[in-house]
């Protein structure tokens, strides 16, 4: 086994069981923290499918923005000296069993399904073409991207500003 | 399993999905629950990068990743916003105890 095979079970470990600690933790702080697991492990997998730009914008936006946000939200909405359980969950039965059937029925059709066999793999720079794409192919989404976000900011301000009432 | 296969992403990817819905199934905690949905959001994104890389072999899955990394930022932070009113009007965040929509 080589080493980059060796590093990939690796990544692969972290991201499957911090994200398994997400599903099952009974203290939503620990949920919170692993999530960070998650994220770096899924980076990481980006980085063995090639993907640099996508592995940093990962790593920016979701380790030092959402995990960050879901941090403060769980801390302004916690009172996180109780030790007791904060991180309550029912059904779990039903839906361990669902979600059993599923992930049998997903891995079997990955397994049946005759993918194309994968081409000479390169490991290049992709700033670049995806910089041409969004100002060539992808300009109308890449502009409505910064509409939505614009609108998201302005709709988180107004939704948890503090209410006066008269 | 090993990492020049597009099995293997594709086994990971399903199981942190099948991991997001059982959180999003059985968490009564809304910040629990949004972060069931960013579990789901990775693991469609580990699938786009990885046919991406296994296919074509242009950019097209990563700018799709791209895009759903942005609107997961969105809606995280209009979904805390959310939560956080919430938890100013009905003193808890549990979904079940906030039902109504208004006081």
């Amino acid at each position: 086994m080589s080493l980059s095979t060796a590093v990939f079970y690796l990544v692969a470990l972290i991201t499957v069981v911090s994200a398994g600690m997400v599903a099952f933790s009974r203290n939503i702080i620990y949920s919170a923290f692993s999530l960070l697991g998650t994220f770096m492990g899924v980076a990481g997998l980006y980085v063995f499918l090639g993907a640099d730009f996508v592995a940093a914008v990962q790593l920016l936006i979701y380790v030092g923005g959402i995990l960050v946000l879901i941090l403060f939200a769980v801390m302004l909405t916690h009172r996180i000296t109780d030790v007791q359980v904060t991180n309550r969950a029912a059904g779990r039965i039903p839906a361990l069993i669902l979600i059993g059937a599923l992930i049998y029925l997903l891995i079997e059709t990955i397994k049946v399904t005759p993918w194309a066999k994968a081409k000479e793999l390169t490991y290049a720079p992709t700033t670049a073409s995806i910089g041409d794409s969004f100002l060539s192919a992808y300009l109308l989404p890449f502009e409505l991207a910064s509409l939505v976000l614009l609108g998201a900011m302005i709709g988180a301000v107004v939704l948890s500003r503090k209410e006066i009432k008269e | 399993m090993s990492p020049n296969e597009l099995t293997s992403y594709l086994i990971i990817g399903a199981i942190l999905f099948v991991l997001g819905l059982f959180t999003v199934l059985t968490r009564r905690n809304a910040i629990s629950v949004l972060m069931g949905v960013e579990l789901i959001l990775n693991s469609a994104n580990v699938n786009y990068v990885a046919f991406s890389h296994f296919g074509s072999g242009n950019a097209d899955g990563q700018i799709y990743a791209i895009f759903v990394i942005m609107l997961a930022a969105a809606e995280a932070a209009v979904g805390l916003a959310i939560v956080l009113a919430i938890y100013q009007l009905f003193h808890t965040i549990d979904v079940e105890a906030a039902e109504t929509l208004k006081e």
